[in-house]
């Protein structure tokens, strides 16, 4: 093997550069992978996953019987996915459309520089800040009981909720979400729309000929990356308001794997719903892509 | 192009102001409120719009040596070294991939890239974090995310773009892999190593669930969780916690908007620094990509 050694001979200093990335994902990533065999196991933290004995799939249980809390927290994600595929979704198209055809390249810099921040600060201070706004002490409430108006309690009331977590992933993502279909937009060719108004194309038609058509795989691409995510619901945003409104409205999936492993110690179960969400995760994905395929479109992936 | 009407150009005008309004109207209202002296705040019954006697005596509360002050420097600290441990192994292992028919090339990038279809779950990252003895040790902050594998493909993508020909001369005049990194490829990458760097420092920065799962004992807490307790969570913070000097502690309401600021001020100080390598840095990776 000749060449293989001069190959290593000339590569092997790629290789080391390699090494330290390539030991993180295999400690960090490819490791817990193979933790999910806990999933079928009667886990005990003193036994570890060595000597832990095996159950079969018992700790499917509360999800194949329909168990009633977790049908509720499975119920919970699919309404918050169904409220973010329909109106969170087509929020950034509509915003990066009108920035593109705002006049003023000054107006629309200030703009994005002011609409892209939101997205670079924590869901703690997200939620902070939403509580302050519209928490019953909050400024909206304030400035209501000082003109003697009655108050509107928005925050920790469970009904509200779903419209609560949806304004505030509206607003911490809507303008960020904006520059991929941004970049899209700007190479749209000038010359097909002229060509449109020469032809005396209304702004609706050229909107719906030309400028929809020419982003449309952008648009495809992140709607199958949206429905891989579609069981992982802003877990962190949610953990943090689940106190004031209690489990009923607000446990998903992902709360419901971290309160019954990390906190209850239920780890098999839990481990178990965070095995089934991400083998569906990615089913929905790959799903996706072929459906994306056989209209014609490039998906995530080519095939 | 077609001439918007002057009826399309005020509705889109309106639409983007009110956008704005709707996120800088809190920064201000914080910001405003945690200056604002005890007399204003109570008078106007909790949040200050304008002050006219503003007051530092809030942040000196909290930055005179509390718990507050701790959760700063433990959150500076994470986030400086995990930045640097995650820009040299992204550059690195970026710099390897892109060097295409290398040994091993393909199985690498492969690996790199199966990552982003399938995360790991909660249960068993935990139980690996725990098994590698890394609880209540910040460096359960920074090593399991300290190689985020959208950020490599990004930047491989940005090293692809640079002409071959540049880094051929170069090893014709006998340069090594890590000489062409540091001394042709790097410099031509400023834009997109600022983005990223700005990527990982916002999420160590930002880093709460993580913290909540791993980290134990209040004095080890970054300011996300000192965040989630004293302000979101509302549980009063007294002089225990500040160790203040002050003789009365200023009003819990612009305490806890110092907290905020203090949170907040670092993002908007770096932040217009590397939004203008936005589209540049970011775009040219994520189109290829």
């Amino acid at each position: 093997m000749h060449s293989l050694r001069n190959r290593w001979r000339r590569d092997r200093i790629l290789l080391l550069l390699a090494l330290p990335g390539v030991t993180a994902l295999l400690l960090f990533h490819y490791l817990p992978l193979g933790g999910n065999i806990i999933a079928f196991q009667d886990f005990q933290p003193f036994l570890g996953i060595w000597h832990s004995p095996y159950v079969g799939l018992d700790n499917f249980e509360p999800v194949l019987t329909g168990d009633p809390v977790f049908l509720n927290a499975l119920v919970n994600t699919l309404i918050i996915t169904l409220i973010q595929v329909v109106f969170v979704f087509p929020l950034p198209i509509c915003l990066a459309l009108i920035l593109n055809a705002t006049i003023s390249e000054r107006f629309k810099r200030l703009t994005q520089s002011i609409l892209y921040m939101p997205h670079f600060l924590s869901w703690v201070i997200v939620v902070a800040l939403f509580q302050q706004m519209f928490g019953n002490g909050g400024m909206l409430n304030g400035w209501l009981r000082s003109a003697d108006l009655s108050t509107f309690h928005i925050v920790g009331v469970p009904e509200l909720f779903k419209l609560m977590i949806t304004s505030q992933v509206i607003w911490k993502d809507t303008g960020w979400s904006t520059i991929i279909f941004l970049a899209a937009l700007s190479r749209v060719d000038p010359a097909q729309i002229e060509a449109a108004v020469v032809d005396g194309a209304s702004a609706v038609r050229r909107l719906w000929h030309v400028t929809l058509p020419a982003i449309r795989s952008v648009i495809v691409l992140l709607l199958i990356l949206r429905l891989g995510d579609s069981l992982s619901v802003g877990f962190e945003q949610i953990i943090l308001q689940q106190a004031q409104v209690g489990a009923g409205a607000s446990e998903v999936l992902d709360t419901y794997v971290y309160n019954h492993g990390i906190v209850g110690g239920d780890w098999g179960t839990a481990a178990a719903v965070g095995l089934i969400k991400g083998i569906v995760g990615v089913a929905l994905v790959l799903g996706a892509n072929r459906v994306a395929h056989a209209l014609g479109e490039q998906g995530v992936y080519t095939k | 192009m077609g001439e918007p009407s002057r009826l399309g150009i005020g509705a889109r005008g309106l639409v983007l102001g009110l956008g704005c309004l709707a996120v800088v109207v809190p920064f201000w209202a914080v910001l405003m409120t945690s200056i604002a002296s005890p007399e204003e705040i109570s008078r106007a019954g909790g949040f200050v719009l304008w002050t006219r006697e503003p007051t530092l005596d809030a942040y000196r509360a909290v930055l005179s040596g509390g718990i507050v002050t701790r959760a700063l420097m433990v959150s500076a600290g994470i986030t400086a070294v995990g930045t640097a441990l995650s820009l040299v192994a992204t550059i690195a292992l970026a710099y390897a991939l892109s060097r295409p028919g290398s040994l091993l090339h393909k199985p690498i990038l492969l690996m790199t890239v199966f990552t982003l279809l399938f995360n790991p779950g909660i249960i068993p990252m935990y139980l690996t974090v725990k098994q590698l003895g890394l609880l209540d040790n910040y460096l359960a902050l920074i090593l399991p995310v300290m190689l985020n594998a959208f950020n490599v493909i990004v930047m491989r993508a940005f090293f692809l773009g640079i002409p071959g020909e540049l880094l051929e001369s170069a090893f014709m005049d006998g340069a090594g892999e890590v000489r062409i990194l540091l001394r042709i490829v790097l410099p031509l990458s400023k834009a997109v190593v600022a983005v990223i760097g700005l990527f990982y420092a916002v999420a160590y920065w930002n880093a709460f669930f993580s913290a909540m799962l791993y980290l134990q004992s209040p004095e080890k807490w970054p300011l996300q969780l000192v965040l989630r307790t004293y302000v979101v969570n509302d549980t009063p913070i007294g002089s225990d916690q500040l160790s203040s000097s002050l003789e009365s502690l200023p009003p819990q309401i612009s305490v806890q908007m110092a907290i905020l600021v203090i949170s907040i001020l670092p993002i908007l100080l770096i932040y217009p620094f590397i939004q203008k390598h936005f589209a540049k840095g970011l775009m040219v990776g994520a189109v290829k990509g």
